[in-house]
């Protein structure tokens, strides 16, 4: 092989011609290699353009609830250094500026999403406030000298890129090339002389938010990751800096994981030099949710997951890394999977578009559409003569497929209004019945009939209960669902909703009458015994009947009616629909196969049942045990399962040797040739530093002629 | 029956395990709460010490204070052999003892049982921590029983004592499990089965009384009880069983010290003991069944486990090495030859599993442009299946091919044929992570650059650290470089924390191959493979015989000394000074510079090694193994 090699770990290859690079490089590989065609070209186009609208969504979404912490951080930053700007030389002044100011970002846990809030935190600072944005990481960091040398040459890397005048790039150059000792001396000298130059200058290209910050931008200094900084380093520095602050206009942002006391903790000393903010970002599961609304409850993509795909992925972000950026991952790989194991998922986008589609249709697509079960479902259905026009006509075919996607359209436009509707009545109930996130709510939705539910009943019954001002909360939440979703298709529900609105109101007007006239109590007038429990028997009646008769319960009824009627009507689950399968994505085993896959497992399973790869009847057995023709390693890795922490290499050897003999059908009483012996015990040698580097053995000084165990209990 | 035939099977003793697993499983809970001084220490039962040692602080535990009057007489144990009249006797006892126990009737469905499961008892080894069950059996099993029969018996408490050297049997016999269990009739196996006929009846009653009570995972070790009886008597026929006396503790310098100490312990408890009986019978009774709730926790016994099996430094293994055997290690040539001619089997079906795989070539090709990195796991050699993927996909890209498994492989290494064969830069770079930054800034500036990095072994010793896998997920997250790499070992994802995992942004494909890792373990020291052996003594010979015959002497002189001290584990050198002084009483050299002059010739050829000791005095040593050595000296005092 031209990539092994005695000397050598790195193979370089490059091709010897450039080759003229094909059009679509990428769709080429969509289609397993065949010749492209002009459809599986257009899957791929579709799915490109899907996932490139839901990520420019996505994105929109994150810098949309980033703004609110990011607008606190810009507010923050301008309330510093107001005094240096001033140049004041009151004493206050001069004892308050050992103090930095210091925002501490508490991002949480999700530290993949971070780099993300960081980015767009950078780009904004240097838009809005300052050119000299540094952000640092732990790992540049190893000590004081290497953090003052990553600050210094991002500092004046930012300085270059906005002066780019030619004597300040020469300067640039030099200094790189001489890699000097950076110091703060040196970075203030460097600061003063920049803010004087550009004081003298009138003209600022980016920088317009204010006059102050012409004269001289802070430094902004943000510390990625603070949990994994050094205590000596990051003490150092700000004792540091904490002097150069009448100099050095220095602010810090801290992103903090876990929780602010780790600031305490990691500087015990030098937090007395910190002037601290604590700002706190969405939480994950928030912005999942968001999430979830705008890119799978919307008619907007018409891709969809089912429930077992959502599920995975709602697990994978819950029980994992409450990543949001590993959900979208998530959802890329889905799309991509649908686009490219379903052929029919062509027909997956817009709704104009779907038209025009289904219309191009080939004679096999047609075939493909008549093969899918939802769609079998449906002729079944039919009358005998439409069932043989729909198999066999195409036209009629096109004519049925235009009306079935438009009524899946409209099926989802009703069934995330109602989805939301019952979300906002649900949600706030003790206990949770039917969950508290809408993503719960969806997936039991998408599972089956949720009025079918256990927990659906019981739900209902809550929402009979409730208080009026809780019910009109309610309802506002669900005139704003219907207001917000361009449908028109539930229109008269919408209306519905407001006039029960305007009769809760007016009910509160009426009320207060209603409370004076009806609460008339009859005096208890002393009885004997049976009398007095007659009477409150009686009295319990009327109140229970009276009860029904106020027109709030009745309303209210009337209210929880409607909302389980439109449950009923619109929230049944998606693959009761035709073309179901063109825009629902059903492959939660891939999902789980290639995000969160257990290599252990595969292992131990390739090792302990040789059948469930090497389908050969030689090799089933019924229980624990394995055959012994089974492959080599996992006849030894069976014997050493045998062992506890060392293993005697001799008798693991002739244990070895006893089930290979016998599995090659030699008379085990005549005396075996030397060489197979030989061979047998190479082969032994093999299985055994297979398995070392595996990582089930090692080898052991302890004993000679031993190894030991690196698992116990199995795998 | 003679004693040898009666150790036919140990089904009877599986037949208790659910109920006693869970006595076991409340019996360490309750040890746990009892600390260990960490003055007593006990060898050569391993787990025992420990509940020994618990239970010299608090013997209230009447079940411990029996196994450890079993512990006593494993000291004492001389004979093997049993006669048929002795476990005749025991098993009397024993049954009279029975009639006690009415929950545990099935164990003692008939004499035949009871006498294999005394002598299996014999067998088995407490040290299996797989096998937790077994030595949970054994420890209730036998502490009732001894409770029955009294505290004094004679011949017959050897036979139902512990005895906890049999490990490499143990494997022995599953391998002749294993070598029955295909479908192939072997001669043998009639044999057995005939032997097998005739106690059906026992394992019948045990299956319809047991098997509600046994979890899954038991079952199957129950199911798999008649391949021990047949295994068992083959064993006895054809294994030729190596004599007790090979098996030794692995390190039994120590044990005698504290064989007597334990002894002391025993006596004290002993009275206590006697005192306990009674009562102990009807508690370990009762809590059987409320600890059985206790088993369904089974991480935290698994966690247990764990800390069993390290808690003892005592590992009780057979004494035999590969020196005995004959079978010397081989080399990597002949290993490699004898392995040519072995045909691996099922090739039909691995073919089909390739197959399998290679239809994914352009879904991942399709993957990769998109932004995710491919990962493949499972067992097997994944380098043949990435170079078909190479072969049929990269041709036409530039692609660097990385053997992760080459022992000399570094991140610079990598990062250096990056730069300098593909970006062609001829400058240097001041630390890794300024070459990652030029590489960086060099893809982002040319976006008609793309990459395929295909890692082999990206888990391998040389790449698994935390700064080469932190480069690596940098270089992997650029958009125009693309990663596919493979991954072996059972614990490689514990290298990835969520951020690098996130710079890798991996998607994760299982590709079991059961290809041998020809390659990948050609590298490695592997433990049977005699590395670098020949090639150390034949290039030996070659230097040493273009020395002076002064030099030559001088380094004779190295070896005897080193091979003299061969045995001592504190040997860290022949001091410069003393060499000299021999040297020179040996008229080989004149002066101390001559001398030093000698070394430097031996030290280019890096036979020589120097080291300052803590006392600053210089020490010599020759970094090559004592068995080549006196190899070595073999050979040339045979030519002298």
């Amino acid at each position: 092989m031209a990539t092994s090699s005695v000397s050598k770990g790195c193979f370089v290859f490059k091709p010897d011609f450039k080759r003229k690079k094909i059009s679509f490089p990428i769709a080429d590989y969509f289609n397993e290699g065949e010749s492209l065609s002009e459809d599986s070209k257009l899957r791929f186009d579709t799915c490109q353009l899907l996932w490139q609208q839901m990520k420019s969504e996505a994105e929109e979404l994150q810098e949309e609830l980033n703004k609110n912490l990011f607008d606190k951080l810009i507010e923050f930053l301008e309330k510093s250094h107001l005094e240096f700007r001033k140049k004041s030389t009151n004493w206050n002044y001069q004892i308050k500026s050992r103090e930095i100011p210091t925002a501490a970002l508490v991002l949480g846990v999700n530290v993949t999403d971070h780099d993300l809030t960081f980015k767009g935190l950078t780009a904004m600072l240097r838009d809005t406030i300052t050119p000299y944005v540094v952000s640092l990481q732990a790992k540049e960091c190893p000590d004081v000298k290497h953090l003052l040398q990553k600050l210094a040459s991002q500092v004046m890397g930012c300085h270059i890129d906005m002066e780019s005048t030619e004597e300040e790039e020469e300067e640039c150059v030099q200094l790189s090339q001489k890699k000097m000792h950076y110091s703060m001396a040196f970075l203030s000298t460097w600061y003063r002389n920049v803010t004087q130059k550009k004081g003298s200058e009138s003209v600022n290209k980016k920088i317009t938010s204010s006059s102050q910050w012409k004269k001289s931008p802070p430094i902004v200094i943000i510390l990625k990751d603070i949990e994994s900084f050094s205590t000596k380093v990051l003490q150092d520095f700000i004792i540091i800096s904490s002097q150069y602050l009448h100099q050095l206009p220095i602010v810090l942002v801290l992103g903090i994981a876990t929780s602010p006391i780790i600031i305490h903790r990691l500087l015990p000393h030098a937090v007395s030099f910190l002037c601290i903010e604590l700002l706190q970002s969405l939480s994950c599961k928030e912005h999942l949710a968001k999430l979830l609304d705008k890119l799978l409850l919307t008619t907007r993509f018409p891709f969809k997951l089912n429930e077992k795909a959502l599920q995975v992925l709602i697990n994978i972000f819950l029980y994992h890394d409450f990543s949001v950026q590993n959900f979208i991952k998530g959802l890329q790989l889905a799309i991509l999977e649908h686009f490219y194991s379903q052929p029919l998922s062509i027909l997956c986008c817009d709704l104009p578009e779907v038209k025009r589609r289904i219309h191009s249709l080939s004679e096999d697509q047609c075939e493909s559409i008549r093969r899918l079960p939802s769609f079998m479902r449906y002729v079944e259905k039919q009358t005998p003569e439409k069932q043989v026009a729909s198999l066999t006509n195409e036209r009629f075919l096109k004519g049925r497929m235009e009306r079935k996607s438009l009524s899946l359209h409209i099926y989802h436009e009703n069934f995330f209004i109602v989805l939301k509707c019952l979300h906002a009545f649900t949600s706030s109930l003790p206990k949770y019945p039917l969950g508290r996130q809408i993503r719960e709510l969806y997936c039991a939705c998408l599972e089956k009939n949720i009025w079918e539910s256990q927990e659906y009943e019981p739900a209902l019954q809550l929402l009979r209960m409730l208080a009026k001002d809780e019910l009109m909360a309610i309802l506002h939440k669900c005139v704003e669902v219907f207001r917000s979703s361009p449908g028109k298709q539930l229109g008269s529900t919408a209306e519905k909703l407001k006039e029960f609105l305007a009769q809760f109101q007016s009910l509160e007007e009426s009320n207060e009458e209603e409370n004076g006239s009806g609460s008339q109590q009859k005096g208890l007038q002393k009885t004997d015994l049976y009398h007095l429990q007659k009477s409150l028997l009686e009295m319990k009646e009327l109140r229970s009947s009276n009860k029904k008769q106020t027109k709030f319960e009745v309303q209210r009824d009337k209210v929880v009616d409607m909302i389980d009627n439109l449950v009923r009507k619109y929230l049944f689950p998606p693959d009761t629909q035709t073309l179901y399968e063109v825009v629902y994505f059903t492959g939660a085993h891939t999902l789980r196969e290639h995000l969160n896959a257990a290599p252990r497992i595969a292992l131990h399973t390739a090792l302990n049942n040789p059948y469930h790869y090497l389908k050969n009847q030689a090799l089933k057995s019924e229980d624990d045990s394995i055959p012994n023709v089974a492959p080599d390693i996992c006849i030894a890795y069976k014997l050493h399962l045998e062992c506890s922490r060392l293993i005697n290499v001799v008798d693991w050897s002739e244990a070895f040797a006893t089930v290979v003999t016998a599995a090659e059908e030699t008379d085990p009483n005549s005396t075996a040739s030397e060489e197979i012996k030989e061979i047998i015990h190479a082969r032994f040698i093999r299985a055994v530093s297979e398995l070392e580097l595996l990582g089930f053995i090692k080898p052991t000084k302890q004993k000679t002629d031993h190894v030991a165990r690196l698992t116990w209990g199995g795998c | 029956m003679s004693g040898v035939q009666s150790r036919v099977s140990p089904s009877p003793w599986v037949t208790s395990r659910a109920t006693l697993v869970a006595s076991w499983l409340r019996t360490r809970a309750v040890l746990r709460e009892w600390t260990l001084p960490p003055t007593l220490k006990f060898s050569g039962l391993g787990r025992f010490g420990e509940v020994l040692g618990a239970q010299c602080l608090a013997p209230r535990e009447t079940l411990i204070v029996m196994s450890h009057l079993k512990q006593q007489k494993v000291k004492m144990l001389e004979v093997q052999f049993v006669g048929d009249d002795d476990v005749l006797n025991h098993i009397l006892d024993k049954e009279e003892g029975a009639k006690f126990r009415k929950d545990r009737a099935q164990v003692l469905v008939n004499v035949k049982k009871l006498m294999k499961k005394q002598e299996n008892d014999q067998d088995e080894d407490d040290q299996d921590d797989l096998k937790d069950e077994n030595y949970v059996d054994i420890l209730g099993a036998d502490s009732q029983e001894y409770l029955k029969n009294g505290c004094v018996a004679s011949g017959g408490n050897k036979v139902y004592s512990f005895q906890t050297r049999k490990k490499p049997e143990k494997m022995a016999e599953l391998a002749y499990e294993i070598a029955k269990t295909s479908g192939k009739s072997v001669p043998l196996i009639c044999k057995n089965t005939e032997k097998m006929a005739s106690t059906p009846q026992s394992s019948k009653k045990q299956s319809t009384s047991e098997k509600d009570q046994l979890k899954s995972d038991e079952k199957n070790e129950f199911l798999s009880t008649p391949y021990r009886l047949r295994k068992r008597l083959t064993a006895v026929s054809t294994f030729p069983s190596d004599t007790e006396s090979e098996y030794s503790d692995s390190n039994s310098e120590d044990d005698k010290g504290i064989k007597q100490e334990e002894e002391k312990i025993s006596e004290v408890l002993m009275d206590q003991k006697r005192l306990t009986k009674h009562s102990s019978l009807s508690s370990s009774s009762c809590k059987k069944v409320s600890a059985k709730k206790m088993k369904k926790d089974t991480t935290t016994d698994l966690v247990e486990e764990y800390f069993e099996a390290h808690s003892s430094s005592k590992v009780l293994t057979s004494d035999r090495t590969l020196q005995k055997l004959k079978r010397t290690k081989l080399d990597q040539q002949t290993l490699h030859n004898l392995l040519s001619k072995f045909s691996p089997p099922f090739s039909a079906e691995l073919k089909q599993l390739n197959e399998q795989y290679e239809r994914l070539f352009h879904k991942w090709m399709l993957q990769l442009h998109l932004g995710f990195n491919i990962v493949l796991y499972g067992l097997g050699s994944k380098k043949e299946l990435l170079e078909k993927f190479r072969a049929s996909m990269l041709q036409d890209s530039v692609h660097v091919v990385i053997n992760g498994f080459f022992p000399g492989i570094t991140v610079k290494s990598i990062l250096n044929s990056i730069t300098e064969e593909i970006l062609e830069h001829m400058g240097t770079f001041r630390s890794v992570l300024d070459q990652l930054d030029w590489i960086i800034n060099r893809f982002k500036d040319d976006s008609s650059l793309e990459l395929f990095l295909l890692i082999h072994n990206l888990d391998s010793q040389m790449l698994r650290g935390d700064k080469s896998q932190q480069i690596l997920g940098q270089l992997s997250s650029l958009p125009k470089i693309y990663l596919i790499a493979s991954i072996d070992h059972i614990n490689a994802p514990l290298m990835w924390d969520h951020s690098k995992q996130s710079l890798y942004n991996w998607l994760w494909y299982e590709t079991t191959t059961y290809r041998p890792y020809t390659e990948e373990t050609s590298y490695e020291n592997s433990l049977l493979v005699q590395q670098c052996g020949t090639l150390a003594l034949s290039s030996l010979i070659h230097v040493f015989r273009s020395l002076t015959p002064n030099a030559r002497g001088i380094f004779r002189l190295l070896i005897k000394y080193q091979l003299e001290n061969e045995e001592n584990p504190s040997y860290i050198g022949l001091s410069f000074q003393d060499f000299y002084q021999q040297c020179r009483e040996a008229f080989l050299v004149n002066s101390d510079l001559t001398l030093r002059a000698q070394l430097t010739e031996f030290r280019d050829h890096k036979l020589l090694r120097t080291k300052k000791g803590t006392d600053g005095v210089e020490y010599l040593l020759i970094p090559i193994d004592t068995g080549t050595l006196s190899d070595f000296l073999e050979k040339e005092d045979k030519e002298a």
